[in-house]
């Protein structure tokens, strides 16, 4: 392509027009406009057949059939230890983008036919329900990936694949909480919690997922409910944070609050004599509320072939112990046991995954949030 | 032909607003309707508070301390100079991070008044806001300084002299000659501030203080829908169009040219205590603004070992480099030109092609981030893949994705940051200069160069350094438009920081702030040998 470019570039009509400029003795003002014009004309050549990009930007064709391009909102550290090792085995190269899952879910729709992602990895199963719901994503057929990841952690036509697991429960100060005092997500909405509790903001999609499949369990009536009650009981307006949340109760602000486990995990890592303990609520009824990190290959996918066999080594044992690992998650692959530290907090009941609330009720979970007055 | 820049920069800004007032095309009352119930009315308040506070108080703090050092002669005052000028290289979202780990009920400063004064000890949660208006007053009274200062300094003391020889008192002088005078400088610094404060996500964030950005993520990130998203942020523009406008309107029609000649007239050389006083309140302000955050970030570089300098990093850090240069070279030439043809017109106002090339700036990052991304995809789908295909070639995305639409963006979003320092520059200057170079056969590309470029001369070194440092802070066009391999440092502080990996975060956070130390001081240096 670079060859057909540079032909284009100083193919006869172009230079035609410099030579003329370049001869030309009117008035300086209509030369440099003709520059002007010219220039305009060899950069737009340049961009129309696609040399103008420089960096990495142009993979010619050759090595096309052997990259994948995956967008991901998960991080480029968490990522790339896996890829690099994936490379080593396969030889296939991955290129990657990072960003958030609300623009590189617009920027595929934006794309349509002429993208060059063939998978995308995101975390929450509301982001994957909505680039599903979009149609940006296609079924896989793949048995490998069916005895891999348990049905229920992914979409029934593997148009995506759960590759980790987080479960958000209850992080207490060890020093002021009692474990019989805790029970469920809805009884820290009763009194004995007032001025005691502390929260994540409700803009995180943690939140907003937690609280979507509270309304597909319980309502929408009695969750709101709830919520209130929970917003009466803080000790402190939310925190941006699930690391700045579990810090006000370490520091006596509040003793008790909702939190993913990798955070928690972290901070321990950090901080090993914390006076904190994990709680798993609900273990009497629908159990902790989990979600999912995923990933599916995309509609207009150049190499779906090539990115099927990612997914699936990606589910393989080797690389869930290591994803899980890296940020101290459940691996998604029931035949993968989850790191020593991890499993030292404990095994507990997991709810089913609110595929659909998650991704249905997402908006209406903000809305009886913002009801509630939960900031 | 001197229009074309003008109308080229115009119609770059034209593309995302036009995507984004499209929107209005769709029906979003329900989003609408539970906004306004339960929302909007607190956002707008909070919106109106944190704008108020931090308008006066940039203001407050940047033409004072752009008076002092500009025109008097106090203990450490070379040095204070450009110091002054480095917190524009901290991320707001950074400095908003650092204030709260420290100044939040489990941080350090609570803790200690705890443990001294009892556990009922009263100390001001910093999570409200007074502390955003802190951290955006610190993070952003450089913009004013910046152009305070440089309007300061051509200004120099020759007509504040001639004032206190007719009998005013240096207070009244001050501000009935030398104030008004800076005035273009004045409002241009604090409409960038304000503009950066009604766009900003990443600090309120922190914060959790909600204002109307907040609204505008919420739609999209909450309610799924980019599409009311984009109509709040329409209603962003508008209100920053009206109030660019009704500034110019109030500012008048008075012309303050002055001569431009070398003015080396002595620095007003504060003795005792008001000098002290002077390098203490500069100092304080450097203390609080740029030492206190780029200790704690050194204290988190130390604490993770340094474990992420490799190969990559350097990477990074060449990106981040060549990516605010090319940025600012592009933007800071357009606006140079944009303002020459201003000139030309003989206008004073800005007329409504270059109110429009102004805008980019007063987006949230992220809607502007999306404007332009649909831009180029549907030039890449309706005209240049069409082209592509008549030449024989697949469809494919060229545009979108490529070096040159991120650069575009960064021009986009950072226009108004060139042009405002450069059209106050060319306020100052008389047009006779341009006149009698006329008459004398010079060329318009001559009278540029070897006029209003040499006199410019700081305000283009201010236009330069303020688009490269913002493009290298800047975060969601470059996450969202950056070419494959392109990552850079603001990317990397993304990343991290998303996870909560504040302490990682460090590296990349200090690293773009010695960066942008040379150039500052550079800038302040070329700054004080022309004016």
């Amino acid at each position: 392509m670079a060859s057909y470019c540079s032909a284009l570039i100083t193919a006869p009509d172009t230079r035609m027009w410099t030579t003329a400029v370049d001869e030309d003795t009117m008035k300086k003002n209509l030369l440099l406009f003709k520059k002007l014009i010219c220039g305009a004309l060899i950069a737009g050549t340049a961009f129309i057949t696609g040399c103008g990009m420089g960096g990495d930007g142009s993979a010619t064709q050759a090595d096309q059939a052997t990259t994948i391009t995956v967008y991901s909102s998960r991080k480029e550290h968490l990522l790339k230890p896996l890829f690099d090792q994936y490379t080593a085995e396969t030889g296939v190269q991955i290129r990657y983008i990072t960003d958030k899952a609300g623009a590189l879910i617009q920027r595929l729709r934006a794309e349509g036919a002429t993208t060059p992602a063939d998978m995308l990895i995101t975390v929450d199963v509301g982001n994957l329900w909505q680039a599903t719901e979009l149609g940006l994503l296609q079924p896989t057929e793949s048995t490998t990936l069916d005895a891999n990841i348990p049905a229920e952690l992914r979409e029934s036509e593997n148009r995506w694949v759960g590759l980790s697991v987080r479960a958000r429960t209850m992080v207490y100060s060890t020093d002021r909480v009692t474990e019989g005092e805790l029970t469920t997500y809805e009884a820290l909405a009763a009194d004995t919690w007032s001025d005691r509790l502390c929260l994540r903001t409700s803009k995180k999609v943690y939140n907003q997922s937690l609280v979507a499949s509270m309304i597909d369990t319980l309502g929408a009536e009695q969750t709101e409910t709830v919520v209130r009650g929970w917003v009466d009981n803080l000790a402190t307006a939310p925190f941006s944070n699930d690391t700045k949340a579990m810090e006000a109760v370490m520091a006596g602000q509040c003793d008790v609050t909702i939190v993913n486990t990798y955070y928690f995990g972290r901070l321990k890592k950090k901080q090993p004599d914390a006076a904190l303990a994990l709680f798993w609520p609900n273990q009497a009824d629908r159990g902790v509320h989990i979600n999912v990190s995923g990933g599916g290959i995309t509609k207009h996918a150049k190499q779906p072939e090539a990115a099927r066999k990612l997914l699936e080594w990606l589910s393989s044992p080797e690389a869930q112990r290591k994803l899980a690992e890296n940020n101290q998650e459940y691996p998604a692959n029931g035949g993968v046991k989850p790191s020593a530290e991890v499993a030292s907090w404990g095994e507990f009941k997991a709810d089913a995954m609110h595929v659909e609330a998650a991704g249905r009720l997402q908006a209406e979970a903000v809305k009886l949030m913002d009801r509630a007055g939960y900031l | 032909m001197w229009q074309l820049p003008t109308l080229m920069t115009a119609a770059l800004v034209l593309m995302p607003i036009t995507v984004i007032f499209l929107s209005w095309g769709s029906d979003q009352t329900e989003i609408w309707q539970h906004l306004i119930e339960t929302q909007l009315g607190r956002l707008l308040k909070n919106t109106l508070f944190l704008l108020l506070g931090v308008g006066i108080w940039v203001m407050l703090l940047g033409v004072s301390l752009a008076w002092l050092v500009a025109l008097c002669e106090f203990p450490g005052r070379r040095y204070l100079d450009w110091a002054l000028m480095l917190p524009l290289a901290i991320p707001t979202y950074v400095v908003a991070f650092v204030a709260l780990g420290l100044m939040t009920y489990s941080g350090p400063l609570h803790s200690l008044i705890r443990a001294t004064f009892g556990e009922d000890a009263w100390f001001p949660d910093i999570r409200g806001p007074i502390g955003v208006i802190a951290v955006m007053t610190c993070v952003l009274y450089p913009y004013v300084y910046m152009l305070a200062r440089s309007a300061f300094l051509s200004q120099g003391r020759n007509l504040m002299d001639a004032s206190r020889l007719l009998g005013v008192s240096p207070w009244r002088s001050f501000f009935r000659v030398a104030l008004p005078m800076a005035r273009p400088a004045i409002a241009a610094g604090t409409s960038l501030a304000l503009m950066e404060t009604l766009a900003d996500f990443g600090a309120v964030a922190v914060f959790n203080y909600d204002t109307f950005t907040t609204a505008i993520y919420k739609s999209w990130f909450g309610f799924f829908s980019l599409t009311a998203a984009a109509q709040l942020a329409s209603l962003l523009l508008l209100f920053v169009a009206l109030a660019l406008y009704t500034e110019q309107r109030a500012r008048g029609d008075g012309r303050l040219h002055q001569n431009p000649r070398r003015q080396q007239s002595e620095r007003y050389q504060l003795r005792g205590s008001r000098a002290w006083l002077a390098s203490g309140y500069c100092s304080v302000v450097v203390l609080v603004a740029f030492l206190v955050p780029v200790l704690q970030l050194l204290a988190w570089v130390w604490e993770t070992r340094a474990q992420d300098i490799n190969e990559i990093y350097w990477k990074l850090v060449a990106h981040t480099f060549s990516l605010g240069g090319m940025a600012s070279l592009i933007a800071v030439t357009l606006a140079l030109l944009v303002a020459y043809h201003q000139r030309l017109q003989k206008r004073h106002h800005n007329n409504t092609t270059e109110r429009l090339a102004t805008l980019g700036y007063a987006l949230p990052g992220s809607v502007l981030a999306v404007g332009i991304m649909l831009a180029f995809a549907s030039i890449d789908a309706g005209v240049i893949n069409p082209v592509r295909q008549w030449l024989g070639l697949a469809p494919a995305q060229i545009l979108l994705g490529s070096l040159f639409a991120l650069v575009l963006a960064y021009v986009v979003r950072f226009f108004s940051v060139a042009f405002g320092p450069i059209q106050s520059g060319f306020a100052r200057i008389k047009p006779s200069y341009q006149e009698a170079a006329q008459m004398l056969g010079s060329s318009h590309w001559q009278v540029l160069k070897r006029i209003y470029v040499p006199l410019l001369t700081p305000g283009i070194f201010t236009a330069l350094l303020l688009v490269f440092v913002d493009t290298m802070k800047e975060m969601p066009a470059t996450l969202l438009l950056r070419p494959f391999g392109w990552d850079t440092l603001a990317v990397r502080i993304y990343e991290m920081t998303s996870e909560g990996e504040w302490e990682r975060a460090a590296l990349p956070a200090l690293t773009l702030v010695l960066i942008s130390i040379p150039p500052v001081v550079i800038m302040i240096r070329r700054s004080r040998a022309v004016s």
